[in-house]
């Protein structure tokens, strides 16, 4: 067996599937029974300063979409932090942690954006004995009206700020948690390292309105026949979130700066996609949301047999594996040229490739030979896109096939050359670097 | 309490009242609104998708899915009668199997095509529901145009041409309109009087004037009819059947299959049908599974089919025979009736030879099997009846017994279009007949507006 034991910034777990700060870890009973199904840590729903807590709607806070069979692809909520009282709160992160050592206890926090709110509240965590800290600026809705969440993870001056503070006011670590709801999420990153965060994590959810109702003409979820943006999750964000990681990952500025990866992991093969883009561990709340703490047993065997099968010993064989192949555009091998396949035994002759092909692209695919109905690949005029690729419900039927140096691209007329030849050195390129 | 389950001779009442209501219920249910849409999105929505070139009258089936999926059952509908106003009964009664199913290319990929006539029914169910009419009536044309039958190919013709502003008489020899729809299919493919909600549905467009109980070569003949319209649309279906040629045939109990389902189809209780203990269809198609399967239904104790030739010569498809042995018919191959023996005028049992093909020739081996049977149903095919129009004194071009038209639905005479069961190089399906009766009428059109 792999070993899956997860050791992020000091901070052990069994595994690297921890819960996100959300509505599953906003109190001990959910939280332990996230334990007993093996969940490897939680951040504890975010907290926020003493006094009055905050109060939710009384309306729906979750908004979806769904496939046909109502699977969800994309949930949104407009739920805030924690509406219960911060010592309620705070005793049971202590108890929870002293029944169960062995997993990470983080606790997410948001508080104005003050030196003294942030030092009044740090001594109060790290009195429970927590892991750790995670600051929440990620949070696109209602806290962040009120100049928390999201208004200060879009301003990398406020993100280094806090992030000092709190490096100063505590010996927890502190995981700097990022939104996705900004032009470069490299600028918030870089701020969080500079201020000394220990690690980032990201990301929070996506600014959204998921359906509007036709009947009444209202944004979905719908409160009494108004609706708000609220932050998008699950599945369907998953790779906005891989890249945003991957950018951090590789950027000069933050490389190795721990990244815990969060959006939409739903199964074992989302997780270890992560891990290989940079993230050192994952956390998770849609997938949870939807199928109950259970589905982390799967998770667990997934990644442990995948990792067997592939002969990585632990999680460090893996993370950041997938790093030093993310690149820029502009050095891709233009001399890497590609042909689709289509395998005539797996294919069912629907068309969609014909008609993608036909209709928005670039007319590579015939619909007839010879009298007959036979999808097949036009050399001449395949530029390798995958649309069919992509389009075509028989998995592995099409293939990118990639020409061997040497052989005759038939759309260009030339012979494929076996160097490696990038944008930078192109003739067309009027910026290209000069030669002579 | 079963009275009369195992009492010899042809009795009713052989079940218990539930019974009836359960064997003669839908025999697929419709499909819910969230069954439909996960259907909806098995459809791959091909390019010039197999099924619509499956369906003789080419609905464009991935359309009209996509319609469901999205939540537009009427425009799913209006996309389903543009090709085809009959379109409800298509689903019901539809060889999907064999057609637009069997074209599917799921049906290619994991041999589970996506369920099209379940999904036509959703649809078609949708806006008959509501009584939502989608098309209306051009300015009149003046022209009249006479049909004769009001069977499927009838019905869709006199649609068309009502479509098109023309006035259509249509005249019918039963006292119903519907055709096989009303008298012949199985009725647990079409419960809840459908056949005649569908005639009233499809009649709503107005200009359609059907008069019943006048039947052609009896109270019409086709001279009278060329003379007094613009047009004639021959649509009358086939009313000979064939007979079995053994000896005793005329023994009672021995019954013509579509004979039997018509006064089926038309009883208002099945506990007053008689049904023999022991039946014996002779036939290899359709009527021959409609009579055996309504036969068990109705509490016959052994019901078997009896067919010359071997399984795969059957007309009936695959999934018919496989219905019928799910309700407990014997299907028996390579065996043709050769006398009913009879007890005090009435059938006792069926002597058959059992067959083989020799140089493509089909004989008797001389062997025979005696199957006790207290009803037997001859299902060996229809034939078109050519008295009813030669001896009304006007001729017309045959084709293999039956009437032969070109492309359009022209018969050899002018002004005098035909379609459906009584033309030849048909397939007898409902779903052919709309198709002929659509094109013959587009093709009348054509010709008085021309």
């Amino acid at each position: 067996m792999a070993d899956i034991r997860s050791n992020f910034v000091g901070i052990k777990s069994p595994n690297p599937f921890w819960l996100a700060s959300a509505p599953p870890t906003d109190k001990a009973y959910n939280v332990e029974r996230a334990f007993r199904e093996g969940w490897g840590g939680v951040v504890w729903k975010t907290l926020g300063e003493e006094g009055p807590p905050v109060v939710n709607v009384n309306g729906p806070r979750y908004g979806a979409i769904w496939g046909a069979d109502r699977r969800l692809l994309g949930l949104n909520n407009i739920e805030l932090i924690t509406d219960r009282d911060l010592y309620l709160n705070l005793r049971e992160i202590k108890q929870v942690k002293k029944n169960w050592p062995d997993r990470a206890l983080v606790v997410s926090l948001m508080v104005p954006c003050e030196e003294d709110a942030w030092k009044a509240i740090l001594p109060l965590v790290e009195e429970t004995e927590a892991d750790g800290i995670e600051l929440n600026f990620g949070c696109p809705h209602g806290m962040s009206e009120r100049g928390m969440g999201s208004a200060v993870g879009q301003v990398p001056e406020y993100v280094e700020m806090v992030v000092r503070w709190c490096k100063q006011y505590t010996r927890m670590p502190v995981i700097t948690k990022l939104t996705p709801n900004i032009t470069d999420v490299r600028k918030p990153a870089r701020a969080a390292h500079a201020g000394g965060t220990d690690a980032v994590s990201l990301i929070n959810t996506i600014n959204s309105i998921t359906a509007v109702d036709l009947d009444n003409f209202a944004p979905e979820p719908t409160i009494d026949g108004k609706g708000s943006h609220g932050g998008y999750c699950g599945p369907a964000v998953k790779p906005i979130a891989l890249n945003m990681v991957a950018e951090i990952a590789r950027d000069a500025e933050t490389r190795g700066l721990p990244i815990s990866g969060i959006g939409g992991v739903t199964t074992w093969r989302d997780a270890a996609e992560f891990l290989a883009l940079g993230a050192g561990n994952v956390q998770v709340c849609t997938a949870a949301m939807t199928y109950g703490f259970k589905i982390v047993r799967e998770m667990i065997e997934g990644l442990n047999n995948w990792m067997d099968a592939k002969g990585h010993a632990s999680l460090d064989d893996v993370i950041g594996r997938a790093v030093p192949n993310v690149t820029d555009w502009q050095y891709l091998n233009l001399n890497y040229v590609t042909k689709a396949k289509i395998d005539q035994d797996l294919c069912i002759k629907c068309g969609r490739c014909h008609i993608a092909c036909e209709d928005t692209s670039h007319q590579a695919i015939t619909a007839m030979v010879d009298g007959a109905r036979r999808f097949e690949v036009i050399e001449e005029e395949c530029v390798g896109c995958n649309l069919c690729v992509n389009v075509c419900p028989v998995e592995g039927c099409i293939d990118m096939v990639p020409l061997a140096a040497g052989e005759m691209d038939r759309r260009t007329g030339r012979v494929v050359e076996a160097d490696y030849a990038n944008w930078t050195t192109h003739p067309n390129n009027p910026m290209k670097a000069a030669a002579e | 309490m079963v009275q009369r389950q195992y009492e010899d001779g042809i009795v009713p009442g052989r079940l218990s009242p539930g019974d009836y209501a359960q064997n003669f219920a839908d025999l697929h249910p419709p499909l819910e609104e969230h069954e439909a849409r996960v259907e909806a999105d098995r459809c791959y929505f091909c390019y010039d998708a197999p099924c619509m070139h499956a369906c003789p009258t080419s609905i464009d089936i991935p359309l009209f899915i996509r319609e469901i999926a999205t939540g537009n059952p009427l425009g799913s509908a209006k996309t389903i009668f543009d090709q085809n106003i009959l379109g409800g009964m298509c689903a019901r009664v539809c060889p999907t199997e064999t057609l637009c199913e069997e074209a599917c290319v799921r049906e290619a990929a994991e041999g589970k095509p996506v369920q099209i006539g379940r999904l036509q029914r959703y649809a078609t169910d949708a806006a008959m529901g509501e009584g939502r009419q989608f098309y209306g009536r051009a300015a009149p044309t003046g022209k009249r145009v006479a049909v004769v039958g009001a069977g499927p190919a009838g019905l869709a013709s006199a649609h068309r041409l009502a479509m098109h502003g023309h006035d259509v008489t249509v005249y019918e020899a039963r006292p119903k309109s519907g055709g096989l729809n009303e008298y012949g299919i199985a009725a647990y493919k079409t419960p809840e009087n459908f056949a005649q909600a569908e005639v009233d549905y499809v009649t709503a467009i107005g200009g359609i004037a059907v008069e019943h109980g006048k039947a052609f070569g009896r109270d019409l003949s086709l001279s009278g009819l060329a003379g007094a319209f613009d047009a004639v649309f021959l649509a009358m279906g086939l009313g000979g059947v064939n007979a079995l040629r053994a000896e005793g045939e005329e023994a009672e109990g021995v019954e013509n299959a579509v004979d039997y389902i018509a006064n089926l189809r038309q009883a208002r209780d099945m506990a007053q049908l008689p049904i023999g203990r022991r039946v014996v269809v002779i036939g290899g198609g359709m009527t021959a599974i409609d009579a055996a399967v309504q036969a068990r239904l109705l509490g016959a104790e052994e019901v078997t089919i009896c067919y010359r030739r071997g399984r795969e010569h059957m007309n009936a498809s695959e999934w018919e025979q496989d219905l019928a042995a799910s309700k407990g018919v014997a299907i028996r191959h390579w065996l043709q009736p050769k006398r009913v023996l009879a007890e005090g005028g009435k059938v006792a049992a069926v002597e058959l030879e059992y067959t083989q093909l020799s140089g493509g020739r089909l004989t008797g081996t001389g062997e025979t099997l005696t199957l006790k049977a207290d009803q037997v149903f001859k299902a060996i095919g229809q034939t078109f009846e050519p008295a009813v129009l030669n001896g009304s004194g006007v001729g017309i071009a045959l084709e293999s017994g039956r009437i032969r038209v070109d492309g359009e639905g022209r018969t050899s005479m002018p002004k005098v279009w035909a379609g459906g069961d009584c033309i030849a190089g048909g397939d007898d399906l409902t779903v052919s007949a709309v198709a002929q009766g659509r094109d013959a009428a587009e093709s009348i059109h054509r010709a008085l507006m021309g």
